[in-house]
């Protein structure tokens, strides 16, 4: 298993700075262009590029396989919870204005903890995915 | 217009191209072409989706099924003529159907005049959130949006089940034990 130094050193490099910008495209989706399935796809490449440099070992260990799984069903159960308070206040279902005294700021509320949902079940989908190809392919 | 010459350049490239590795690798480069072509449209978040999933993801996916599957395309099917003629056909149906289209970037296009302007005035005094595509895709149209993690989450459990059919049975929790096999 040898690989070439420049790769290894410049994938450490760069490793930081993806994650930075998947979280950037994350939080600043609500003012820029992004959001959470954009951001879930780059966190995950993140961890593609460490399996693809350092081996899947090595990813496993940034992104544990159990936890990754259990993050596919957690995204879609933290969008349809925030869904459900709406209803438990007795508004409509996906309706954010429940989530805070002022309308705007707790829709805004809303659309952050849906995109957190989204998120995480793209994440954790892609990286599923991954490890079951590479799994497979062994 | 040279972005949409490259593309149908790309285009002619992966359809000749017999070696699969090239087609997956030409597909990227199709997809980075999609990318910049949305993003001269204005539509940048569509881009970074396009980027991100077309050409990164969904190239590493395929090259991990070339993995599996081997790397050369089968021989040609010898007649060609009938599938030609209903591609041709199709094509010419969709054509036919844009030509009722309103030009593009018309204002008063239908499009523009059921929702879209109420979005456009109100998502910000309503959500607090500048960038009318996340507002819209949260919060108007949520119920789609959580439709389509409902989809993400329904394919990568399929793939999983696919993929790990004839293993689990021997040891059901992963394989995190047969290491020092990675690639």
């Amino acid at each position: 298993m040898r690989f070439d130094v420049v790769i290894r050193v410049g994938t450490k490099l760069i490793l930081p700075f993806i994650l930075l910008f998947a979280l950037y495209v994350q939080l600043h989706g609500d003012y820029g262009p992004g959001g959470g399935f954009q951001a879930g796809v780059i966190a995950a490449g993140m961890v593609i590029l460490v399996a693809l440099t350092f081996g899947i070992d090595q990813a496993k260990q940034v992104a544990p396989q159990a936890l990754v799984q259990r993050m596919v069903p957690l995204g879609v159960l933290i969008f349809a919870g925030t869904g459900l308070v709406g209803m438990l206040y007795g508004q409509n279902f996906l309706d954010y204005s429940v989530l805070g005294p002022v309308a705007p700021s707790a829709r805004e509320r809303g659309i952050l903890l849906v995109e957190a949902g989204v998120l995480v079940t793209v994440s954790g989908t892609m990286l599923s995915m991954f490890y079951a190809f590479v799994e497979r392919g062994r | 217009m040279a972005l949409m010459t490259l593309l149908a350049i790309t285009t002619i490239a992966i359809v000749r191209q017999r070696n699969l590795f090239g087609v997956v690798i030409l597909a990227g480069i199709y997809s980075f072409l999609m990318a910049s072509v949305l993003i001269v449209l204005d539509a940048v978040d569509v881009a970074m989706t396009e980027a991100s999933v077309g050409a990164g993801i969904s190239t590493v996916v395929l090259l991990g099924t070339l993995h599996l599957t081997g790397g050369l395309e089968l021989e040609r099917p010898r007649r060609a003529l009938l599938p030609l003629f209903s591609v041709a056909t199709v094509a010419a149906v969709l054509v036919w159907g844009t030509l009722s289209l309103p030009p593009f970037g018309t204002a008063d296009a239908p499009i523009h005049k059921h929702v879209a302007p109420r979005y456009l005035e109100k998502s910000v005094e309503e959500t607090n959130v500048p960038n009318v595509v996340t507002a819209v895709l949260a919060d108007y149209r949520g119920y789609d949006t959580l439709g389509e993690t409902a989809v993400i989450f329904t394919a990568g459990i399929g793939v999983m089940l696919l993929l790990r059919r004839g293993r689990g049975r021997r040891k059901p929790d992963g394989a995190a034990d047969d290491t020092g096999a990675a690639k």
